[in-house]
């Protein structure tokens, strides 16, 4: 490996460029935003984190001991609404989208960089917002608002929190704006659509669903609070108005933004996998196309959370065979995943490690949603611990490892810095342990009829709950390292090269960490995605000239 | 893949352009094309959040279509008809700015956008009569609502519902509010348009802001336009 | 990217003057007994007049590539998914709310 012609200390990158603070909080730099998000969804993390330790706590035993049962209600209520709208909708749209599309493009920065960073500022006030109402009251509807309880019995702060909410959604949708055009019209000369990473192809996605899905819970969430201040009764039943309305409207975006919150993951396994396996993806076309179906199935398919609510039959038929439809660009791409692994010279450093976690924990989430989708058995599991363990083990399971892995593999990029292999391979070792053990028992105790949102249940639920809170316990372990040797390896870690996984992809080309504009001259493209063959032919030819 | 060099900023302006462009845009009609394409990406969150709103009318209106006949047939119809004149002829004149930017004819421009917004106030004005008028009423959903003994325009004899009225009303003033505060945020928008237009900032080869500004009012219209029949004429041959 | 090697006024005022009309038609029109036609009508006659603004005024035929022609159909397309899937629920129901 050819040393830098300059040392690292002296050379100009965007984190030494400037320093002060406002140099931050001002700044249009899409690097930076990144960085700023991620400090931001580290801490909404915690919170959310925080809510999920009380629940577990207070779930070691079978009676309603440790809180009361409205504080329960707040309990997981908080949980949900942090983790979906605070962590994981930005996550890695927001973090590592925003740091590496423009590198992967071949751009120097966003297509609207002061748009970027409103979006940061506005996920911000909403976080304030919903901070201030969780500590003056906060909100016991569930995350889904359902009402007629949020708009007409609740007694907690429904219309803060959901006016957060739509706060935080309208980032959201400036994200996705940026992403579509900066990826439209933005991409260097050369790098055609079939050449873009599939990172970009699921970021692509995931944005069409922000931009066109969000709107609709944003107006539904100012129907709630005006509902609810004004008691016009558009939800109310004793006013003529319909409860299930408001959940068509709420599920009309809450569905598709499950994938906005599982899509981005997949294109960071999807980089990870032929990185690891040091093979092109198989059937790239396959994979790129299936992010679009995903994202388009996506919005079909949202009333397969109501079957039980009073919908009629016949639409829960319609809802039910879309929902087994939308499986299939999810398996397109598990299969894809495993052709690309086939034959491939499998490296287990950590970022594969978790990619592997993805593939395995997301497949069985997403086959127990197809147990979900038949009307039959969701009679019986719908508002039990089925149904929270399947959408942990995509959300957790899937989502989180591959937000994870991504922060692994593409951290020296990032920092500079290279994190410590073996504690990081360990980390992910327990981040495995510490998941199965958390929430495979919750699928036998949903089964078995265990309601979910209750604090309290009969004893012989008792062991798996038991089990469950200990595995969260060691999930949190699992955590806690990464976030402990990702700074820890800021000031002790090793520099790292541009190319230390020899990957592909223009964002390796550049110095680690890039510079403010990213590239020395506008890249022209003439190479296929993930072409690991040529990489490691040249990297082979190197080794044989310099040995 | 070799290491990459020291680094060289770039920040070379040998190629002459206008000051509008910004450094992370390769060329002018790079940032023009991207200006575009995020401002009808834009419209597209500002149709699917108005779409709610047409849901939840879609679903009241089928079931408590006399109810909300009667409602409807309690607003001022020549009114509404009167705005929607005045909005598409407001669309006209924002065509005619561009227009004029386009020809290098400054005062047309000035006097095209002064109108423009002359038209929004009028259209703002107007609603707010029509609000005076409901607020009047009793027709404001709330405490001090009342629809009382208000025949149903195909049933003679028959009352509407004052509870499925109040829905008709409530959809109402939330639908026509947001749109009139996407036509306060138009005004302030063309408010600062008319200043760049003053101030010589539009040329031929550069008028961008006027372009994405005009592509939101006439969304502002679009909606006005399925808010009239949808609104105020619902059965009003009974 | 504007074509306008012809002088576009012309176009402008044109369709300016069949937005007024399609307006005064919607007006009267409405106070025509069509039965199940009306609201069809004056939809049909709404979405004519978007389209007129959309093409003409949005300047949405000029566009050189099909991406904003796309953009539009696929809000479009995805605003009736919300609406008509919404709706086979309600007109497969047999009941409504009492109250």
């Amino acid at each position: 490996m050819a040393t830098a012609i300059v040392s690292p200390v002296e050379r100009e990158d965007y984190l030494n460029k400037e320093y002060g603070i406002a140099s931050w909080l001002l700044t249009t730099d899409h690097k930076r935003i990144a960085l700023l998000y991620l400090i931001s969804i580290t801490f909404f993390f915690f919170i959310g984190g925080f809510f999920a330790l009380l629940i577990r706590l207070e779930l070691l035993t079978p009676a309603g001991d440790l809180v009361q049962a409205d504080t329960y209600n707040k309990l997981f209520t908080q949980h949900g609404q942090v983790m979906v709208f605070f962590f994981l909708i930005p996550s890695i749209p927001a973090v590592l989208g925003n740091f590496l599309i423009p590198l992967m493009v071949g751009a120097k920065d966003l297509a609207f960089p002061r748009i970027n960073l409103l979006s940061w500022y506005l996920y911000i006030i909403a976080g304030i917002m919903m901070l201030h109402c969780m500590l003056t009251g906060g909100v016991d509807t569930g995350w889904t608002f359902y009402t007629p309880f949020s708009t007409a019995f609740s007694n907690t702060k429904v219309i803060e929190a959901g006016l957060a909410i739509f706060v935080s959604g309208f980032s959201s949708i400036l994200t996705g704006l940026n992403f579509v055009v900066t990826i439209h019209r933005m991409r260097a000369p050369g790098l055609t659509w079939s050449r873009l990473p599939l990172f970009v192809w699921a970021h692509y996605a995931t944005s069409i669903i922000q931009i066109l899905g969000t709107p609709v819970i944003a107006i539904t969430l100012v129907l709630v609070v005006a509902e609810r201040a004004l008691h016009l009764g558009i939800f109310d039943p004793k006013l003529g108005g319909d409860p299930l309305l408001f959940q068509h409207l709420f599920w009309f975006y809450s569905h598709p933004a499950v994938y906005i919150m599982i899509l981005p993951s997949m294109g960071v396994v999807t980089e990870i996998i032929p990185c690891f396996a040091r093979k092109r993806v198989f059937g790239y076309m396959f994979v790129a196309l299936s992010s679009i179906a995903i994202a388009v199935f996506g919005f079909l398919v949202w009333a397969h959370h109501m079957f039980v609510a009073g919908i009629s039959v016949y639409a829960a038929l319609v809802f039910s065979i879309l929902s087994y439809g939308v499986a299939v660009p999810s398996a397109v791409k598990v299969f894809n995943w495993t052709a690309t692994l086939y034959k491939g010279s499998i490296h287990y450093d950590a970022p594969m490690l978790y990619a592997f976690g993805f593939v395995g924990l997301f497949t069985i989430g997403g086959l127990t949603g197809l147990f979900l989708s038949a009307l039959g058995i969701d009679m019986h599991v719908h508002d039990t611990y089925f149904v929270i363990a399947h959408f942990h083990y995509i959300m957790v399971g899937g989502a989180v490892m591959g937000y994870l892995g991504g922060m692994h593999f593409w951290w020296p990029k990032i920092s500079g810095k290279l994190y410590p292999e073996g504690w990081a391979r360990l980390a992910a070792l327990i981040v495995f342990i510490g998941f199965n053990l958390t929430f495979f028992p919750q699928f036998i105790l949903g089964y078995l009829g265990m309601p979910r949102r209750y604090y309290q249940y009969p004893p012989e639920y008792q062991v798996l709950n038991v089990l469950s809170t200990a595995g969260a316990t060691v999930l949190a372990v699992g955590y806690l390292l990464p976030m402990i040797y990702f700074l820890w390896s800021m000031r002790y870690g090793k520099p790292a090269p541009d190319n230390p996984w020899r990957a592909a992809g223009l964002e390796w080309t550049v110095q680690s960490p890039p510079t403010t504009f990213n590239f020395p001259e506008q890249p022209v493209v003439t190479w296929e995605a993930y072409n690991y063959d040529e990489i490691d032919k040249d990297y082979k030819e190197e080794a044989q000239v310099v040995g | 893949m070799s290491d990459s060099q020291t680094v060289v900023p770039t920040s070379s302006h040998d190629d002459v352009h206008s000051p509008a462009l910004l450094h992370h845009f390769a060329t002018e009609e790079q940032q023009k094309d991207a200006s575009n394409l995020g401002m009808w990406i834009f419209l597209a969150t500002e149709v699917m959040f108005f779409g709610g709103l047409f849901c939840a009318y879609l679903i009241y209106r089928r079931w408590y279509f006399g109810d909300f006949a009667a409602a409807s047939a309690s607003i001022t119809v020549w009114l509404g008809a009167l705005n929607t004149a005045v909005l598409i002829c407001s669309s006209l004149t924002v065509v005619l700015a561009i227009w004029a930017a386009q020809t290098s004819q400054r005062a047309l421009l000035l006097l095209m956008l002064a109108l423009t917004m002359l038209f929004g106030l009028a259209f703002l004005g107007i609603k707010g009569i029509e609000y005076k008028q409901k607020f009047d009423e009793h027709h404001v959903p709330g405490a001090t609502f009342s629809f009382d003994h208000e025949e149903i325009p195909s049933q003679p004899g028959h009352y509407a519902n004052p509870q499925h009225a109040q829905i008709f009303f409530a959809l109402y003033f939330i639908m026509t509010g947001l749109h009139a505060l996407h036509m306060i945020v138009g005004l302030g928008i063309f408010s600062w348009l008319f200043w760049m237009a003053w101030k010589g900032r539009f040329t031929p080869e550069y008028h961008t802001p006027l372009e994405i500004g005009g592509l939101y009012w006439h969304f502002v219209d679009i909606v006005w336009i399925y808010l009239f029949p949808l609104l105020y004429l619902i059965d009003r041959h009974s | 990217m504007h074509d306008h090697a012809k002088s576009p006024l012309k176009t402008y005022f044109a369709v300016w003057g069949a937005l007024l009309l399609g307006t005064f038609l919607t007006y009267r029109v409405a106070f025509i007994d069509l039965g199940v036609f009306n609201p069809v009508v004056a939809l049909v006659i709404a979405t004519t007049k978007a389209l007129l603004v959309a093409l003409f005024f949005m300047h949405l035929i000029n566009a050189s590539e099909r991406l904003l022609k796309l953009v539009v159909a696929s809000t479009i397309f995805f605003l009736l998914i919300l609406l008509t899937l919404t709706l086979t629920d309600y007109v497969s129901r047999p009941w409504t709310i009492a109250s």
